[in-house]
């Protein structure tokens, strides 16, 4: 059973088409890296995922997204609960202008959990699972703001995982941070993929190579080659891909 | 030859470009110096309209008075010299045209030329008497004893319930009911205004799409442009009458016009300064809440307003401030009664009406102009600390999310 | 630990985010309904009043009738007075601050002090015009002591509108310029100036239409309460439409018969200021597009 799967997808801005006739099927329990050049529509096929691109005015999708053999994109589809179940984590660490405590409490508020205890405890595990717990356990009143800004996106993460979903997904995550935290951030991805289904869109070769089950390489809103990680960078079947992660363009 | 004068010509530009660039902090320099020398003057004064004198009778054991006593005595709120000298005798007031009672036409003289010999012996014939003149009638070797009347003390002037300038025999300067005036006027503009103006603020900046923000921005500048005199005359025709109607009142010229114009005129500044804090939330935080769940409305209240509440305290304090300095709109709907309000359909004075309403007719110099520029003084203060306030608000602010 | 139910949470979400929006939006159109109802009474009312008589005759009969062309030309008067002021003290100004001056003490200092004479209600600049101009420098109520308050008022809008369109101006531009070696003054005034021009003239207009409906600063400086002639020298006292607007609505002769001369005045107010607005935005749009042409 596939966790993800597109069929035939397309998807315009306007009248510009940003992705031609995508078709891929995801593996529950894998990380799958979306790589390609700026521009080259990973970011908002990720996006598709969790409809975030339903914000964007005069947007159009065809074809079907479907998750858990759920069409997310069929008539009375409720977009609050589908992102419920799929979390991202963007770009930038963008926490929210609240406590720490306050913003891995924030999905479970939102969803109309009150229970006192249950937020503390599922606030408690989500920052230890994203192995914060012994920096921030005294400062959980504190502002979000106050912590580096490696510690800010495992903040994010712990956040997306304390509504507990089971897909997540990641617009390049590590691109805003120092080597070190995004080391951090790479084990962390390597843990997390026992429990989720990771979705991760990188500009950085090396880090798909090194987090990744499955690489997909776009280009130009089209998906040139999707296959197992280790085989498409030793062996892609196709030039372009070959050109691209030797570097000789992107 | 050619370089020194391009040298030099670039300097000269520069100076010239400093100099301008003085032009408003000298222009402040000057607004408050202008505006404190005469206010401040006022305490200076004595309480007592310019040419007139307080007499009483030589053996009298008072030699000043206070102007709020002056105005009991006149009132009648006061018969016995008790609280003035501590004699228990009945005074015996004197005004100019009670001189007739004593003397007759011919004693006084077609031009007044007996007049000052008069008044020097009523006054050295009653003991008891307190007399209110001009300075001009005082004999050369006047038989009385002329009073000094104390100069305005800061208590009286901040904390006097009364506002009547032009009172005789001595003017009464408290400001108390035109400060009470102002902040209850503005008090209820925002009130009225600060529901509307951010739920438009929230509108524009977060629920319409674009092409309706593009219609709705213009119409709001176009709301700040209308001259506050507009305003005021439309007040004068729509809303004063409604008032009056509605609440069955004998005038419609109220407090609550006052609010509902000022409300009006104090909305484009609440709209466009939260809007823009609003609209200053980044992106990815706001996707960053859907993401987790929230629907549209959550993520407004729980995300937006959260992370621009100080823009939006800055528009609402804005408003405040452009309520307390608005003239014209103010004088023409509010009925400027100078009375402490208690209750909004009550006829209501500002600061800003009553300068505009009295100035006018306040001899330069004078006592009454002096007073209005106090005013002024206390006007320009609120409006300052008010921006100062703004100011430290979006600048900590700034300071906390860099 | 009861999860709440997933269908009843997604309605009452829903629910609750359509109640807030309906709100939202019925404010929103509360404010545009306020907004029309006023142009619009007035319009309706003063429509009737205005006609070529109106805007070119003297007041008649105590002002109930006859037109307000004393006034009209008094505020044209003291438009153009303030603005030959207020203009190039603000343009100069702004360039000043963002030009010239480094970041640090004195561009603070300056600032600082614009923004506080922006906030200064304008009775406040009508008090001080009356004691400097009016009374220490003697002019009298006259044009030229209400231009200069009027200026003075106009002054900090200038130089933030002028200080904004500079702004806008890409550095590339200046560096460019300056990189072929010509010098600061040659740069402002040949590179930045002209390409920053359409902004700063629509910052011009938008003080002109702030300016011309200021009452509160003329009451004691100019504004004559009836004066059926043209002022002959800058000395002269003139009559002015605000002000006008303000006579005949609350103590005039006849406050009843002369409604429609009010309606008429405030329509004209409201027109100066609507034909401003319209012209700043057409310039915006117009010069905005031709700026990135070139």
């Amino acid at each position: 059973m596939n966790k993800i799967e597109s069929r035939n997808v397309d998807f315009f801005y306007g009248s510009s088409q940003a992705l031609k006739n995508i078709n891929i099927a995801i593996k529950p329990n894998t990380v799958t890296a979306l790589i390609g050049p700026s521009g080259c529509g990973k970011s908002t096929y990720l996006r598709l995922f969790n409809r975030m691109n339903d914000l964007i005015d005069n947007t159009r999708i065809s074809g079907t997204v479907m998750i858990d053999d759920q069409d997310i994109y069929a008539k009375g589809v409720n977009v609050d609960s589908l992102r419920k179940k799929v979390g991202m984590v963007f770009q930038k660490p963008n926490p929210f202008p609240k406590t720490i405590f306050e913003n891995v409490a924030y999905g479970l508020r939102v969803n109309g959990i009150t229970d006192k205890k249950f937020i503390t405890e599922r606030v408690e595990t989500s920052i230890k699972q994203v192995a914060l717990w012994d920096e921030v356990k005294d400062k959980l009143k504190k502002s979000a703001f106050e912590l580096s800004g490696g510690q800010q996106q495992r903040l994010c993460i712990a956040r997306a995982l304390a509504i507990q979903p089971s897909i997540i997904l990641m617009d390049e995550p590590t691109s805003a941070l120092d080597p070190i935290s995004t080391a951090k951030i790479e084990a962390l991805i390597y843990e997390l993929k026992k429990e989720y289904t990771i979705v991760i869109v990188t500009h950085n070769m090396q880090q798909a190579g090194r987090v990744s089950d499955t690489t997909a390489f776009f280009y130009m809103g089209e998906l040139i080659e999707y296959d197992n990680t280790k085989t498409l960078f030793t062996n892609p079947k196709i030039e372009r891909t070959q050109n691209y992660i030797t570097g000789r363009f992107g | 030859m050619k370089p020194f004068y391009k040298k030099f010509s670039e300097k000269f530009i520069e100076g010239l470009l400093m100099l301008s660039g003085t032009v408003t902090s000298l222009a402040v320099v000057l607004i408050v110096f202008f505006l404190f020398k005469e206010g401040v003057s006022v305490f200076n004064q004595e309480a007592v309209e310019e040419g007139y004198v307080v007499a009483v009778n030589k053996k009298n054991s008072a030699d000043h008075i206070s102007s709020e006593d002056l105005k009991n005595i006149y009132d009648q709120k006061i018969t016995h010299w008790t609280p003035i000298n501590g004699k228990p005798d009945s005074i015996v007031l004197f005004r100019l045209e009670d001189i007739s009672n004593f003397y007759s036409d011919e004693q006084i003289g077609e031009n007044f030329e007996g007049l000052p010999t008069c008044l020097s012996s009523v006054v050295d014939s009653l003991p008891d008497i307190i007399a209110f003149f001009p300075e001009r009638y005082l004999a050369k070797n006047f038989k009385g004893k002329v009073l000094q009347v104390d100069k305005i003390k800061m208590s009286e002037f901040f904390g006097g319930k009364e506002w009547f300038p032009t009172a005789q025999p001595s003017a009464q300067l408290g400001v108390m009911p035109l400060i009470l005036g102002t902040l209850w006027v503005s008090l209820g503009a925002i009130l009225l205004a600060l529901p509307l103006g951010l739920a438009a603020a929230v509108y524009m900046s977060e629920i319409a799409n674009e092409k309706v923000r593009r219609v709705m921005k213009p119409l709001i500048e176009l709301l700040a442009g209308i001259p506050s005199v507009v305003y005021g005359f439309f007040g004068l025709v729509i809303i004063v009458p409604l008032i009056q109607k509605t609440f069955q009142l004998p005038v419609g010229e109220t407090g609550l016009a006052g609010s509902i114009i000022l409300g009006i005129m104090a909305l484009p500044t609440i709209i466009t300064i939260s809007e823009d804090a609003m609209r200053n939330t980044p992106r990815a935080m706001k996707e960053a809440s859907l993401a987790l769940g929230a629907s549209k409305w959550q993520t407004i209240y729980k995300v937006v307003v959260p992370y621009s509440i100080s823009g939006i305290t800055a528009g609402a304090i804005l408003g405040i401030g452009r309520a307390i300095g608005e003239t014209m709109a103010v004088l023409m709907v509010t009925g400027n009664a100078a009375v402490i309000p208690h209750s909004i359909l009550q006829p209501v004075r500002t600061i800003p009406a009553t300068i505009a309403a009295e100035l006018g007719e306040a001899p330069a110099g004078g006592l009454h102009y002096k007073a209005l520029f106090a005013l002024g003084c206390i006007l320009f203060l609120i409006t300052l600390f008010i921006n100062l306030t703004v100011e430290f608000i979006t600048g900590r602010n700034k300071h906390q999310k860099h | 630990m009861q999860l709440p139910d997933e269908h009843k949470l997604a309605s009452s979400k829903k629910r609750k985010q359509a109640i807030a929006f309906w709100i939202f939006r019925i404010f929103s159109y509360a404010i545009i309904a306020i907004l029309f109802s006023i142009l619009s009474f007035i319009t309706y009312k003063g429509f009737s009043a205005i006609s070529w008589g109106f805007i070119t005759q003297m007041p008649e009969e105590g002002m109930t009738k006859g037109g307000i062309f004393p006034a009209i030309i008094g505020t044209l008067y003291l438009v153009c007075g303030s603005m030959l002021f207020a203009f190039p003290i603000g343009v100069l100004a702004a360039i000043y601050m963002n030009e010239y001056v480094k970041d640090g003490i004195i561009k603070k200092i300056i600032k600082q002090m614009t923004n506080n004479l922006a906030g200064i209600p304008s009775i406040v600049f009508g008090l001080f015009g009356m004691s400097l101009f009016v009374n220490k420098l003697g002019f009298g109520d006259s044009i030229i002591a209400g231009s200069l308050t009027l200026g003075l008022l106009a002054l900090p809008v200038v130089i933030r509108t002028t200080e904004e369109a500079l702004k806008a101006v890409d550095d590339t531009f200046r560096q460019a310029s300056l990189g072929l070696g010509a010098s600061k003054w040659q740069t402002t005034s040949k590179v930045v100036i002209p390409i920053a021009f359409p902004n700063i003239i629509t910052g011009l207009i938008l003080s002109i239409g702030r300016v011309s409906g200021e009452t509160a600063p003329i009451l004691f400086t100019v504004a004559a309460y009836f004066l059926p002639k043209l002022p002959t020298s800058i000395f002269d006292q003139v009559m002015a439409l605000p002000y006008h607007l303000y006579v005949i609505s609350t103590s005039g002769t006849n406050i009843e018969e002369s409604r429609p001369v009010a309606y008429g005045t405030a329509l004209v107010l409201i027109l100066i200021v609507l034909f401003a607005n319209l012209l700043a935005n057409a310039l915006r749009k117009y010069f905005g597009k031709k700026v990135k042409m070139n």
